[in-house]
Parts: structure tokens; sequence; C-alpha cells
């Protein structure tokens, strides 16, 4: 289980996190939308101590997370698959490389990696670019690879940073589609950072709407889209009035 | 390596010209070897290369490491329980240690050769005075005193680089200062370090 506890975090004068505070339980897909550049993604990097909080905690299968020292880190670390917003590839490596550079690092056999980086790249329906370097794969083949390896590593936990952002709706839907199928075959946990709201619908089990550095409102899906909160029905009907909430959000004065 | 070779090859050059016109009369044109081999050896060949380095490898490593902390491949290593410090910066800073001396030396060579051509090409010298000359005042300590130099100045220039890049915070903008803060303050901190060395094993 992942719980983010009044979680604060700003950036200078830029408040990010004010009182923000998230239970994402075992086995469900948790999808965090809310608007661009409001801390979604900030709150994603506390789960795994890319970031630490300035004051709350977030605390991951009972560990806090920024108490932990390297080695614990470390070993949270190998539970949690990241795929990052612009999949984050090295781009010195080939994607095999990419993919095994996890499973090294778990001390995995050479020819367990080797499978594993076949698998992995059979579930994301990418098989035989084992060879090529991320700077000849398209934008959406480059995410797929950043999911293979994330789940390359059989994690217990995926996070995805805007998964289907700036890619073709056909596309889109296909990644949709595969985190649908990650969760299916691998039975993970799943958080996912998200504005486009029918990717939330396809995906989320749940869905928590982040407004001013805190969670407005969570719910299911059916929850969320009866919503009566008018921020919430702005948000996810995507109506530009009252757009000096959504600018300020955008300038980061609101968080 | 070759901007290295071509910056050697004409100070020789210079070295042994200038020489020449400042002796003229006063001193026995033998010492045009001894100049160009002192000075390539202990000041021009470690600092030159150095300053050159500082512009090549200093801003290609601060320019890469930046780019991977803005494109998150910084962040993503970390996730994949790697620390960017030594799985980035160490490997970079050994190596450049460990060649930057190799280079000089190399670059000590080319110096030396071309200020000997030029004088006997161009000036009225015999290659038997030249390395006269080179031999007269020559000490083992002049070459390992610009190799400790120049191992000093690829810790030096490969740190900051490694440093100026990782601390990257966000957009193109900050690649492009974090490059041009590398190579300043390398080519400063070379000068500061060459004074350094000077007073402390001179």
């Amino acid at each position: 289980m992942i719980e983010f506890r009044d979680v604060h975090k700003r950036f200078g004068d830029k408040v990010v996190l004010a009182g923000f505070s998230l239970e994402i339980r075992d086995g469900e897909t948790m999808v965090v939308v809310g608007y661009s550049g409001g801390g979604k993604s900030v709150a994603l990097k506390h789960i795994v101590g890319l970031l630490e909080p300035d004051s709350g905690e977030v605390v991951v299968d009972g560990e806090t997370v920024h108490e932990l020292d390297r080695a614990q880190l470390t070993a949270l670390r190998a539970r949690i698959g990241y795929v990052f917003q612009f999949a984050a590839l090295l781009d010195s490596m080939t994607v095999r490389d990419n993919i095994t550079l996890g499973l090294r690092r778990q001390g995995l056999p050479e020819g367990e990696q080797h499978d594993r980086v076949a698998e992995a790249l059979a579930l994301v329906d990418l098989p035989g670019t084992e060879e090529r370097y991320p700077a000849e794969l398209s934008g959406g083949m480059r995410k797929r690879v950043g999911i293979a390896r994330a789940i390359a590593l059989r994690p217990r936990y995926i996070l995805y940073d805007e998964p289907t952002t700036g890619l073709d709706p056909v596309t889109a839907a296909v990644i949709d589609r595969l985190m649908v199928r990650t969760r299916e075959r691998l039975g993970t946990t799943s958080v996912i950072v998200t504005h486009d709201m029918r990717s939330a619908y396809t995906v989320g089990d749940r869905i928590a709407m982040l407004y001013r550095g805190a969670i407005r409102q969570v719910g299911t899906v059916e929850q969320i889209q009866r919503s009566h909160d008018p921020v919430v029905r702005q948000f996810i009907e995507g109506r530009p009035e009252g757009v000096t909430d959504a600018e300020q959000a955008f300038a980061g004065t609101a968080g | 390596m070759p901007i290295a070779l071509f910056i050697a090859a004409f100070t020789g050059i210079v070295l042994a010209l200038q020489a020449s016109y400042t002796f003229t009369g006063a001193v026995p044109l033998y010492f045009v070897g001894t100049l160009v081999g002192k000075t390539v050896m202990l000041e021009l060949g470690p600092v030159l290369t150095g300053l050159a380095l500082a512009g090549r490898v200093g801003a290609n490593i601060a320019a890469e490491l930046g780019t991977m902390r803005v494109t998150e491949q910084v962040d993503a290593l970390e996730t994949l329980a790697y620390d960017p410090i030594a799985y980035l910066a160490v490997p970079r800073v050994l190596a450049a240690t460990l060649m930057f001396p190799i280079i000089v030396a190399l670059a000590m060579v080319m110096g030396v050769t071309s200020g000997w051509l030029t004088a006997v090409n161009l000036l009225d010298l015999s290659t038997v005075e030249f390395v006269r000359g080179l031999k007269l005042f020559y000490q083992f300590k002049d070459i390992w005193f610009g190799l400790v130099k120049s191992m000093s100045f690829g810790l030096l220039i490969s740190l900051i680089g490694c440093m100026k890049g990782l601390s990257v915070s966000r957009g193109a903008e900050s690649v492009g200062r974090a490059t041009t803060d590398a190579v300043v303050l390398s080519a400063m901190m070379i000068l500061v370090l060459d004074a350094f060395w000077a007073i402390v094993l001179l």
C-alpha cells in the first residue's frame, strides 16, 4: 500500500503540494488527475524518493520513504517500476541494454535477463526491437519500451507519469490497453498521473483529483463522473468557463 | 587529442621564433632549445592543453549530463537503483584524470618536435645545438611536474563538468548555462591550480 500523509512541498516560492493525502490500495489502479503543472508528477516522485517532502510523509508498505537509508531505498525502488513522461530511455544504450539495466542491478543471471527482455517486449507488442537505439523509435514506441523496462523488473507497483500525453489518439489507446494488460497479467498496483480523462476512465479503478496542492475529490470512476463539485466538473468536462482557476494553476500561483 | 597536438605544434613554432628574436646577439642561440623545452614541459603543454580540453571535455560532460538530467534519464537511473554519481560521474572523472597526462605527454613531444623543426629550418641552428640547449638545464622534474599538473587539471575539469551537468534543473536554457559555467569555471580554476602547483612544487 502507498500512502501520502499530509505531504507539503514547495520549490522556492511556488507551493506545489499543500496537505496532499491519498491512499493507494493494493491491487488497484489509481489515476491522479489535475491541471498541468499542478504537482501530479511531483507527488509521484515522492513515492520513489526522487523528491523529499518538506513536511508530512509518504509510506510504502509500512516504510516511510524519506527516512530510508540508501540500501533500504534501493530495495524499495526494486519493487517499483517507474514509467517516465518521455520514457527517459538512456539514449546511449540499445533497447535491450535499457531494459536489462535494472535486471543487472538485481543480479539476475544473464539467461534470465534475456528471457525477461523478450517477455517484456512481447507484452508491449514490440518484439525484435532489442538492438535498436531510442533515437530510432517513435515517441509511442519509446513509451512502450519505457513500460517494458518497468515491467521487466516484475514490480509490485508501477507508476506512470503522463503515459498518453503527446500521443495520437490511437497510440494513446494502445498505451491504455497495455496498462490494463500489465495489471491483468502481473497483478501490479498502479498509480497513473494524467490529465487525459478518456484514459483515466478507461484504466482507472479510482480517480483522485489534485487541485491546489491537495486532493479535491477521490472516488470510483462512476463517482467522479457523477460529481457535483464544480471544480471537478469543470475539469472532467474540459469547460473553459472560470478559466482563472486553470490559469492560476498553470502559472503555478495556485499550486 | 587533435586539438591538443595542433595547439602544441604551433606553440612550439612560435616559441622557437620568439626565443631567437629575444636572444638576438645577447644570448647564445642554442638557448632556444632550453626555452622551448622548459616552457612546453612546465607550462604551455599542460596549461594550453588543459584550457582546450576544458572547452572540449568539460563542456561535453556538462552538456551530456545536463541533457540526461532534463530528459529524466538521471531520475530513471535512480529509480532503477543506480547511484548516478557512481554510474555517471565516477567513470568520467577517472577516465579524464588518467587520460589527461597521456594527451599532455604527447602534446609535449609535439611541442618540442615542432620547436626543433622550426629551429633547424628557419633559424640558423643545428640539431646538435638545439639538443644541447634542450639538455642544458633539463631535470626529470620538468616532465613529471607537467604531468602531475595535467592530472590535476583532468580531475578538475571532469569534476566541474559532472557537478554542473548534474545540477541542471530544467530546460535547454539551463543546459546551456551549465555548459558555459563549466567551461568558464574550469578555465579559471586551471590557472589558479597552475599557480598553486608552481608555489608548492617548484
